[in-house]
């Protein structure tokens, strides 16, 4: 990761200033809208941090996820707030330990086992809540109060409140973004990137493989556990498809969208999926044909996601320099 | 457990393993030797399904319904792979789950536009309807057995295609080393679509057989993908015998599981799974490196 200029500070700045005073200038619907997008390009972030940069293909992402949302639900009393301050921890708690068993042991293989692994071990989750009454079986279970951060009798944040809610979820996606930047600027990213480019070479170098992929797996993990502990707090309702594996894919199909080497990326292909999906739910009623079709176009056409698109539509022709064009031929790999 | 129950849940393992062995086949050959994963092989299953609910209520004729699922399905694969899945090959993974992805979406999509989203059941004909007496008090299916039997032979003809035949030898070649066989000038990707499509038909027909059994619904590929990922990396990704022995694992375990651990046995697959990976990450026949 290169540092970033102090153009891009500003404009990084003014992007983020912009969406945080979205509320006053939108309808509700909107800031529902964006808040849902956010949560999403925080799961997309995160599972792209072993995807993109760990080179995991992961397909228990959602699983991840949906069993945080279901650890607020099932930790919340009844009818009474649940505290932000001690549902969060356990949700992504429950999270990192499901995640350190997963990936202790799908991470024994490579490649496409890995992929099968990991679907297999999400679908276990699946089951285990559609299949079992723990989670209220297949309907799912209802948050009827939305978490709240107070100290004593002083409510500071309450989740109950859209605007609220919006802000929170903006600070968890730019604090997941500046997470991931800055673990990948470190040492420890390049161990990382260098494991996903040439896994021997790395080992040779010394680079404990194992650990370090173990590592941002679970953290991958926990993040896509605190979306899922957002998400779940902002429809009030958990149910098994949550967890589902249509949902890693959904997931993965914004983080090619965005681009897998860049960090930003997938929340941008969060934008266009959930934006898509609006929209084509309400023009058409056989939308998932549409949507399916759009999926398969992006990967024949246009595997470089979004800057692939801007090209072919002749939108981004300045970006296409010859040496832009290698690195990103190489990137596609 | 006395004899006659052991022996009626030993057969439906049996009869489980081995429709299980039909879908899994598929999936492994297909990544054993176009190198391509295919997340899309379980809606075939329930395509299978669908059609023989079709084609036996619409010429009231079962066997048309099986076969018709077969070629029908048989077709449809041979379509794809020149459309769709020619273009994956040497693609990474992650472009392959995308695509197979989209495929879902659109064949799921397709089959509600065709089909609708009912639970259907087959109807039997009288001649399979039948039962037969195993002791005294228990009986056993006829059309059971018919499956397992059915499942079996088409096992045999896999195994004897990939063993005796010559296109057999231009599979295991492809599936030892794509770019030698390739290099030496054997016509190894002119094998490849009808590789797919055979892939695509055994699971369809797995579907098909089934179909009578279980009810026919739109999410009853999900299940069996998921089981057929767990046999393929049971059995090692490639590897026809280990899928057979994958499946016929999981066909024991989960049918004598649900027996004594009721609670318990929709995890056993996976415990079983995890063992693997422990002691023999790349399955129990599968090469030592990937």
């Amino acid at each position: 990761m290169q540092p970033l200029s102090t153009r891009t500070h500003i404009a990084l700045l003014a992007a983020v200033v912009a969406a945080a005073i979205l509320p006053a200038l939108v309808p509700d619907y909107y800031v529902q809208f964006a808040a849902k997008v956010l949560i999403l390009g925080t799961l997309a972030m995160a599972l792209n941090l072993a995807v993109g940069f760990g080179g995991l293909v992961s397909l228990c992402h959602a699983a991840f996820f949906g069993l945080a949302g279901y650890a607020l639900v099932l930790a919340a009393p009844e009818y009474d707030e649940p505290s932000l301050l001690l549902t969060l921890p356990l949700a992504v708690g429950a999270t990192v330990l499901v995640a350190l068993v997963v990936g202790v042991l799908s991470l024994r293989t490579r490649g496409v086992y890995f992929i099968m692994v990991t679907l297999a071990f999400g679908e276990m989750l699946f089951f285990l809540f559609h299949d079992t009454p723990i989670g209220g079986g297949s309907d799912g279970l209802f948050l009827y109060v939305k978490p709240v951060l107070a100290f004593g009798e002083t409510i500071l944040l309450d989740l109950g409140n859209p605007v609220t809610f919006y802000l929170v979820s903006l600070a968890a996606a730019a604090g997941t973004w500046w997470l991931i930047r800055h673990l990948l600027s470190t040492p420890f990213g390049d161990a990382l990137t260098a494991a996903r480019d040439n896994e021997r070479r790395a080992l040779a170098l010394g680079i404990p493989v194992f650990r370090v992929r173990l590592i941002a797996f679970v953290l991958s993990a926990a993040l896509a556990g605190l979306a899922g502990y957002l998400s779940a707090a902002q429809f009030g309702f958990v149910a098994p498809q949550m967890l589902g594996w249509h949902l890693s894919a959904t997931a993965l199909v914004m983080v090619v969208l965005g681009g897998t080497r860049r960090v930003a990326g997938p929340l941008a292909g969060a934008l266009v999926v959930t934006g898509l999906e609006e929209v084509l739910k309400y023009f058409i009623d056989d939308w998932k044909l549409v949507y399916g079709l759009i999926v398969i176009a992006l990967v024949l056409l246009a595997p470089g996601g979004l800057q692939d698109v801007a090209r072919l539509t002749g939108l981004g022709r300045r970006a296409g320099t010859p040496a832009l064009k290698l690195k990103e031929a190489n990137n596609v790999g | 457990m006395d004899i006659g129950t052991f022996a009626i849940q030993l057969l439906n393992a049996v009869q489980y393993g081995l429709v299980l062995f039909l879908v899994a086949s598929g999936l492994t050959l297909v990544f054993g030797i176009l190198g391509v994963i295919n997340l899309a092989h379980g809606v075939f299953y329930m395509l299978g399904a669908y059609l023989a609910w079709w084609l036996t209520v619409a010429t009231g004729n079962f066997a048309v319904g099986i076969l018709g699922a077969f070629a029908i399905s048989f077709v449809v694969g041979l379509a794809l792979e020149s459309v769709f899945i020619r273009r994956l090959y040497g693609r990474d993974h992650l472009s392959q789950v995308l695509l197979s992805f989209g495929l879902i979406l659109v064949v799921d999509e397709l089959r509600q536009m065709l089909f609708g989203r009912d639970v259907q059941s087959v109807p039997l004909p009288e001649w399979l309807s039948g039962s037969l007496p195993l002791t005294d008090v228990l009986n056993y299916p006829v059309y059971r057995l018919v499956v397992s039997l059915l499942c079996l032979a088409v096992a045999v003809a896999i195994f004897m295609v990939i063993r005796r035949t010559r296109i057999g030898m231009v599979v295991r070649a492809g599936a030892e080393n794509r770019e030698m066989t390739r290099a030496l000038g054997i016509p190894f990707d002119s094998v490849n679509r009808y590789v797919f499509a055979v892939g695509i038909a055994l699971a369809a027909l797995a579907g098909a057989v089934i179909a009578p059994i279980s009810t026919v619904f739109p999410g009853m590929g999900d299940g069996m993908l998921i089981l057929s990922f767990v046999v393929v990396v049971l059995g090692g990704i490639g590897s026809v015998p280990g899928a057979a022995i994958g499946a016929l694992l999981i066909g024991l375990i989960d049918t004598f599981g649900k027996v004594f651990m009721p609670e318990l046995a929709g995890i056993l697959v996976y415990v079983l799974m995890a063992v693997v990976l422990v002691v023999r990450p790349t399955g129990i026949l599968g090469k030592r490196e990937v």
